[in-house]
């Protein structure tokens, strides 16, 4: 790696050469509509997990992007499908599905390591 | 005349399907439970085995229930099925009487005419063989209807009609044969040695005077056997599966089984007991979004075959509107549902934060109310409950009106029992906890679950249409009937799901105008907003609620009321009518009681009070 003179923390790094983006790709190909979400946070804001613990749906899509998938598997385990995220989305965002697919990809691409 | 080489084709072909039976037959029963094995040995010798054959016989040959969708549709299944079996009945004792024995083998009865070289000289053997004529003839006037059905569905009350598959085709195709065969083959038999009855004797001599008839004798035997064998051949890779397996089905429906929440035999038989007669195909809203393929009729089909897709299984609102429809009366919604249990049983969510204790402690209390995620959502709601339990003194707990976990019935839907149990057993505690006697709940699909899968001893469970039924009753609701035409929506959950029809209607007729409507109860639509599917768009969605309301423009109501904050919040996207829950109609009702009452005092005109969005 090249030395800019400043220092990297090796924990908060995110290797671009080592990014699988099969999960990624294959949640976008099976839920188009996950391609618009603006960020809004009107579904973390509504979202009944949200009152429980942290649950972030915003933060699950960064995750999803970045490739963190070993935090993106105990993240989407908070969430209870209640659908209330659907109803406030201002794009129409099929969300429940959204979390179903990263479920059953997480599964297909990073078989739980116990 | 002696038996022949082409009994041969007919006789392998029987046995064959004769093995098959038994031995599938056998996995499946089998692999049951260990409890539904004993159900079936408590009750095979009682009444209900009678009331199986009664129920085989109304349902299976005369096909009542599909007469009663239509009538022409009707009379096609009944000839083929109930004509098919008067003929093998009849065949047989016609045959015995002939040869004078109770041990006629297949073949002789199936070919009866070929081994006879004289026509019937006793009086009963006349009355038989013209009744085989005639049976032969019911049957012949079901297989032209079949053929008509293919060109031209509507005529049959049936918009669409199923796609077939490769060995359904065949099946198909050699049933369709196999009728006009056996005629054409008879009456060609009785062009020759004169031995036919009232309609295939004519029809013999016609065509001898046009034909060298007996060089087609043989040839039309053989093809007749060979198209026997070929519909036995092809009978276990096609839908006529469902004849032998339906049976098998009543009689264990009837001993009490039923689709467990896990793959099991009885979940194959009801798979194959599906006749793809397609029936279900028009009461499916998905129709309404252009989505042709996910239907109960394809997914049962994809399952039987194994080659079942999440993009196709989650398809589909669980509305249950096909459910009724279905002539076999399978558990449709509860097949897709063990199916989707099986798909997405690997990545069930355990909830472990749950147990670090965020929500709040449960208070003694007698009533519990539960609005329900979705309640949260439609803020008119909860504050007309809120004002209704203030106005009737009730003292109650708002169990979620703070940091509440689900109720779990969304999980369930998409097939995740195991997340669900974490979430039901973590409400459970917290009612049971409050000493509870009554359990009000302001959403349909929250309602189900408490109803059906939380075991709460001792409290009863309400949807607030039910509670406020029950004040209204007791007089503790003011009652104030506004003048406004209301259709009722049921919603899925609490209509078909839960049986819950009455109750809101009796609410808005006391309180408003309410008008009946065609599509309503059982026949109820989806709002489009349904849980169930996790794969449509909403677009999609869109399109099935438009078309809902459209229906309901055209009662030219004032309002359109329902009882599910989700069906509100669906049909309220769309801006063409106002729509509000039942608890809102009756506050409102309320409401304007309260100023017509000043008003009459101060002799001034009547405010009018709007609801609020």
């Amino acid at each position: 790696m090249k030395d800019f003179g400043y220092t990297v923390i090796k924990q908060r790094t995110i290797d671009y050469d080592q990014f699988d983006g099969r999960l990624l790709n294959e949640v976008l190909q099976m839920e188009p509509s996950f391609k618009v979400c603006l960020s809004c946070g009107g579904c973390t804001a509504t979202c009944s997990a949200n009152d429980l613990v942290s649950f972030n749906v915003r933060r699950m899509n960064l995750l999803l992007r970045r490739g963190e998938t070993v935090e993106l598997e105990s993240e989407i385990k908070k969430c209870m499908l209640c659908g209330k995220c659907m109803l406030v989305c201002p794009r129409g965002i099929n969300i429940r599905n959204v979390i179903m697919l990263i479920k059953k990809s997480i599964l297909k691409y990073n078989p739980v390591k116990s | 005349m002696e038996p022949t080489t082409f009994i041969w084709p007919f006789t392998i072909g029987l046995l064959f399907i004769s093995c098959f039976l038994v031995i599938i037959v056998g996995i499946w029963i089998s692999s049951l439970s260990r409890i539904d094995k004993s159900r079936i040995w408590h009750n095979i010798f009682t009444r209900k085995s009678l009331e199986s054959l009664r129920e085989i016989f109304m349902e299976s040959l005369l096909h009542r229930k599909i007469f009663r969708k239509n009538a022409v549709l009707g009379y096609m299944h009944m000839s083929l099925a109930f004509g098919w079996f008067l003929l093998i009945v009849v065949g047989h004792i016609d045959a015995c009487n002939h040869f004078q024995s109770l041990s006629v083998p297949a073949y002789k009865a199936i070919f009866f005419r070929f081994y006879i070289s004289e026509a019937a000289t006793t009086l009963s053997g006349k009355i038989l063989a013209a009744s085989m004529d005639l049976l032969l003839v019911f049957v012949l006037s079901g297989v032209m209807l079949a053929y008509f059905k293919r060109l031209n569905s509507r005529l049959f009350g049936m918009k669409k009609t199923t796609q077939l598959k490769i060995g359904d085709r065949i099946a198909l195709s050699s049933l369709w044969l196999i009728f006009p065969l056996r005629f054409l083959a008879e009456s060609v038999s009785a062009g020759i040695h004169h031995n036919g009855s009232i309609i295939s004797q004519p029809t013999g001599n016609m065509l001898a005077t046009l034909l060298p008839i007996h060089l087609f004798e043989m040839p039309l035997w053989w093809a007749y056997s060979g198209s026997l064998a070929l519909f036995f051949m092809a009978m276990p890779v096609s839908r006529y599966m469902h004849i032998p397996v339906e049976v098998v089905l009543i009689f264990l429906r009837n001993y009490g089984i039923r689709v467990k929440k896990r793959i099991s035999g009885f979940s194959r038989i009801q798979v194959y007991s599906c006749s793809r007669c397609g029936i279900c195909l028009d009461s499916c809203q998905m129709n309404h979004a252009a989505i042709k393929d996910t239907q109960s009729v394809y997914v049962l089909k994809h399952i039987r075959n194994r080659n079942i897709t999440d993009e196709k299984l989650f398809n589909c609102l669980l509305c249950g509107r096909c459910q009724p429809d279905c002539p076999v009366g399978l558990e449709l919604n509860d097949l897709r549902i063990t199916q989707r249990i099986e798909s997405t049983k690997e990545y069930n969510s355990s909830y472990e934060y749950l147990k670090n204790g965020k929500v709040a402690v449960s208070p003694q209390t007698e009533v519990i109310y539960f609005a329900g995620c979705m309640t949260h959502l439609t803020p008119a709601i909860l504050k007309s409950m809120k004002e209704i339990f203030a106005l009737a003194k009730v003292k109650y707990w708002f169990m979620d009106e703070d940091k509440t976990a689900c109720c779990g019935r969304p999980l369930m839907q998409v097939g995740q029992y195991e997340a669900a149990k974490k979430l039901i057993e973590h409400n459970r505690e917290r009612i049971l906890a409050s000493g509870a006697k009554k359990l009000v709940v302001s959403c349909p699909i929250c309602y189900k679950v408490f109803n059906e899968d939380y075991a709460l001893p001792g409290i009863k469970v309400q949807h607030h249409s039910e509670y406020l039924l029950e004040l209204m009753a007791e007089n503790r609701l003011p009652i104030h009937k506004l003048p406004m035409r209301v259709v009722y929506h049921d919603p899925c959950e609490l209509g078909r799901g839960s049986g819950i029809y009455h109750q809101p209607r009796l609410l808005l007729d006391e309180y408003t105008e309410l008008v009946p409507m065609k599509n309503e109860k059982e026949a109820s639509y989806c709002c489009g907003g349904s849980l169930a599917n996790i794969k449509i768009q909403m677009n999609e969605r869109n399109q099935i609620r438009d078309n809902v309301l459209d229906e309901y423009l055209g009662y030219q109501p004032d309002i359109l009321a329902t009882a599910c904050p989700l069906c509100k919040k669906t049909f309220a996207k769309s801006n063409k009518l106002p729509v509000h829950d039942i608890a809102e109609v009756i506050y409102m009702a309320i409401q304007q009681k309260n100023i017509s009452i000043a008003g009459e005092i101060k002799d001034e005109k009547v405010p009018k009070v709007e609801f609020w969005r």
